[in-house]
């Protein structure tokens, strides 16, 4: 088949105050072709005020066999939540 | 995200006794496998019909609809039943969107349909004979896709329940005008009511046959079940749809178009007439009505769009010339 069109991730900013985020993708030729096709696709019903399209191609992403070394020593991490920490009850909190 | 790694890609993992058990407690405690992670061949090939069935059923569902749009009686239907269609061809994008996570192209999908080789819900291969029938496809067709499709929204494949999120959400507006539709016309004249009798007397059967199957004569049922694609069996959502929708019927003084439908106390459900199977095994063979119109409708609508995107391709490739070329 010879028309494969590109395919692109679209991140839809929900209101001005909150992050752009990942909603799904689509197949389009070009970014001006992407963009209007995730304006009609993804944002029917108030979904948002802006949107993003990058193509999938330039996304790098980690590795879900490597995802155990990289995700779980974190959890073994404990003093790096504050609640590691026993302080009086009379001192407070800041 | 990541499909665009996994086109082509074999996807093949070695299904070792261990592999396999280590999967299956992943499904058991409820984590989601998300498109990269191993999976069983049979797993990954399973989803692909599912989703590619069900993306295909969203594409040809718009056809008995659009022959409608520019028949609706007013100005408000004519933009509901617009926007409801419209709502399909998207539910139809999110879903190839997910099939293409497990290395399945939007080509090859497409090229299944056209072959016949994959199979769309066989309720869109009726005919829609009157206006009631845009009712009643909202009423009972979406209500029994609703059915179908929130379970779906748990399912272990994590791009397909997230689609299905959006899906669902979505599909209540589709219900809803549906049922307006049906019980304007149950609550007019004799005529329109007589029309919307109609309607539920040819529609009935084959939205209970949505449902496939029975249990017992279901081939992918129990293994499905296994993985959590599947959160409830043929005949639990099909019974399920059928207490839903008769007291619904009942309200709009409309009958439903079986004898053997009766209040069974003890099961806390309806007890109904047993399906033609006959007639669903013909209609997914090809059989059916409306099957040779809907995929002829499909394969005219891909050849006559190649020229846009063949051109839009080709604009494309132009202006990234032209950007290099000024750089």
């Amino acid at each position: 088949m010879v028309n494969t069109t590109p395919l692109w991730e679209v991140f839809i900013r929900p209101r001005n105050g909150l992050a752009h985020k990942h909603v799904g993708s689509l197949h389009a030729a070009d970014e001006v072709m992407a963009l209007q096709a995730a304006r009609d696709v993804y944002t029917r019903r108030g979904e948002g005020n802006s949107v993003w399209v990058v193509p999938s191609a330039a996304v790098t992403a980690s590795d879900p066999d490597q995802a155990g070394e990289n995700f779980e020593p974190t959890g073994e991490k404990i003093y790096r939540h504050p609640t590691f920490y026993e302080i009086p009850e009379e001192v407070g909190n800041m | 995200m990541y499909s665009q790694g996994l086109i082509g890609a074999d996807g093949r993992t070695d299904e070792t006794p261990e592999f396999l058990e280590a999967f299956q407690q992943r499904i058991d405690a409820e984590d989601k496998i998300e498109p990269n992670d191993a999976m069983p061949e049979g797993y990954r090939r399973t989803l692909v019909r599912q989703i590619g069935q069900h993306a295909h059923s969203e594409i040809v569902g718009m056809l008995p609809e659009g022959n409608w749009i520019t028949r609706a009686p007013s100005l408000r239907r004519k933009a509901a039943l617009l926007a409801k269609v419209q709502d399909e061809g998207g539910h139809g994008l999110y879903l190839y969107s997910a099939a293409e996570t497990l290395g399945v192209s939007r080509e090859q999908m497409t090229e299944e349909l056209h072959s016949g080789k994959a199979k769309y819900s066989s309720i869109f291969n009726y005919p829609t004979l009157s206006w009631a029938d845009i009712g009643t496809i909202g009423w009972l067709v979406d209500g029994a896709a609703i059915m179908n499709q929130i379970p779906l929204c748990r399912c272990s494949f994590g791009p397909y329940a997230r689609a299905m999120i959006r899906v669902c959400k979505e599909e209540s507006f589709h219900q809803r005008q549906g049922y307006e539709i049906i019980m304007t016309l149950a609550q007019g004249t004799d005529a329109q009511k007589e029309m919307a009798q109609d309607s539920l007397n040819r529609w009935w059967w084959p939205a209970l046959m949505m449902f496939g199957p029975h249990d017992g004569d279901s081939e992918h049922s129990d293994q499905s079940m296994k993985w959590k694609i599947k959160r409830f069996t043929n005949d639990e959502l099909r019974q399920k749809f059928i207490d839903a929708t008769v007291p619904q019927a009942e309200y709009l003084g409309l009958k439903i178009p079986d004898p053997e439908l009766k209040w069974n106390e003890e099961k806390g459900g309806y007890d109904h007439g047993e399906i033609d199977w006959n007639e669903f095994w013909s209609v997914v063979k090809g059989n059916g009505r409306m099957n040779r119109d809907r995929i002829k409708a499909r394969r005219a609508a891909w050849d006559n769009g190649a020229w846009v995107r063949e051109a839009a391709t080709a604009h494309a490739e132009k202006r990234r010339a032209r950007k290099m070329a000024a750089e």
